[in-house]
């Protein structure tokens, strides 16, 4: 664990940094896919640029909703550079809406689209476990195996090695099937589909798991019907690619 | 590729196989599930979201002792500070404010000074420069640096009435409205 990087007198907040150099290289990847998928690369950097604005505007309204009494004594609150002030759901929520209304303005194809972002999203999922394994969250469940690491006062599963080792073997496959494509939307739903089976087999080991229904983890229950999603969206995707064909 | 997509296509191999992850999936899910105090480190003291805030008991810059389990019941702020440090000089008026304004609703600042990183003198002049009115503790040992990992100056913990740390931020100066909007969540939990 190291969340902080000290270069001389200066303190770097390391998975803060991992997260960025996700995004940086992440829609590096995008804009090399996007040829492939006869795509526009500069508009779907774009896309990502106009989401992520998007996305933290939308986190930091979301929050500021939510303690509105605290910003109208200080509406200049609403501009601070501090992380800790943002709502993540509002915030995914405000991306999606600005990458869907951008997508429609610059008349984007769906499926071509979406499987142009995969292998860029597979890989932000990798920066993602690092940035984890450096700040020392989504940890692990308290363990007696041998490879168990000491963290947060407990010997535990490292369950952020787990993951980015799955992330990592997401992409690889991603990568290797991607040229083999045989429908649109076929590399999208793969990665949703890989992304979903290994959380919810890994979920088992994480000690920070949000629990519902009297002690089922919710990120479990969520990954199964996201596993369950894509697959139907495999069928009907193919069957519909078979019926362009056969017309 | 090809084996793949017709498997993909046959409406009754591929429900069935979708049929069949759902039932091993929902298998592995009340496999690993577990009882609702399992995954909470609640009870555990570590200086991180979630966990037990570490107890300590430390000398008051203005004479006698606090010890942070006996404040259990009120919402506390935990602020290690040093005097050298410019973000932690500028976020101490916020802190005195917001110390002022939620004092009667049953909030306790505590500022640690890292003492052993720093100068007692100084500390203490500065505490007397800003006219600080919430409790100054002073770690001379580096006792509560190596409980609260510190690894940045200045470092926040928000710890909620029953002890448990539920937000940490590293480094600063925080806005009031930082302080403020964390402090709102605990306080609008039941007492």
């Amino acid at each position: 664990m190291l969340p902080i990087l000290q270069l001389g007198p200066l303190a770097l907040q390391l998975p803060g940094l991992l997260i960025l150099l996700g995004v940086w290289v992440g829609t590096h990847l995008i804009e090399k896919e996007a040829p492939r998928h006869k795509l526009p690369a500069g508009v779907l950097s774009n896309m990502v640029f106009f989401s992520l604005l998007g996305g933290i505007a939308g986190a930091r309204l979301g929050y500021a909703l939510r303690f509105f009494e605290v910003y109208s004594k200080d509406p200049l609150g609403l501009i601070a550079l501090n992380p800790h002030t943002l709502a993540p759901f509002e915030g995914v929520v405000a991306a999606l809406i600005v990458a869907l209304i951008y997508g429609q303005r610059k008349h984007l194809p769906l499926y071509p689209t979406l499987d142009a972002f995969t292998q860029g999203l597979a890989s932000m999922a990798i920066f993602l476990g690092l940035a984890n394994i450096s700040s020392g969250d989504a940890f692990g469940a308290p363990t007696t195996v041998p490879w168990a690491i000491d963290l947060w006062g407990a010997s535990r599963h490292p369950s952020q090695i787990y993951e980015t080792i799955a992330a990592a073997l997401v992409y690889l496959v991603i990568q290797r099937l991607k040229i083999r494509s045989p429908f649109p939307g076929f590399n999208f739903t793969l990665w949703i589909l890989l992304t979903s089976i290994s959380r919810l087999f890994l979920e088992a080991f994480r000690g920070d798991s949000v629990l519902i229904f009297d002690g089922l983890r919710s990120a479990q229950v969520v990954s199964l019907a996201l596993a369950v999603a894509a697959m139907l969206a495999f069928h009907y995707l193919a069957r519909r690619h078979a019926r362009a064909d056969a017309e | 590729m090809e084996t793949l997509t017709s498997l993909i296509q046959d409406r009754l191999r591929w429900l069935g196989l979708t049929a069949l992850v759902l039932v091993v999936g929902s298998g592995w899910i009340w496999h690993s599930s577990v009882p609702t105090s399992a995954t909470t480190g609640g009870l555990i003291p570590s200086p991180r979201e979630g966990f037990l805030a570490p107890d300590f008991t430390l000398d008051l810059a203005g004479g006698g002792q606090l010890t942070l389990s006996e404040l259990r019941g009120e919402v506390v702020l935990i602020n290690l500070w040093t005097s050298w440090c410019p973000p932690c000089r500028l976020e101490m008026p916020s802190l005195q404010r917001v110390y002022e304004a939620n004092r009667e609703r049953g909030v306790e600042v505590l500022a640690i000074n890292m003492t052993y990183q720093d100068s007692e003198t100084a500390a203490v002049e500065f505490v007397q420069e800003l006219g600080l009115t919430f409790p100054v503790l002073l770690d001379r040992t580096g006792e509560v640096g190596y409980k609260y990992q510190l690894r940045s100056l200045p470092t926040t913990f928000f710890v909620d009435r029953q002890g448990v740390i539920t937000q940490v931020i590293l480094g600063g100066p925080m806005s009031e409205v930082t302080l403020q909007t964390a402090l709102e969540s605990l306080l609008s939990e039941e007492p």
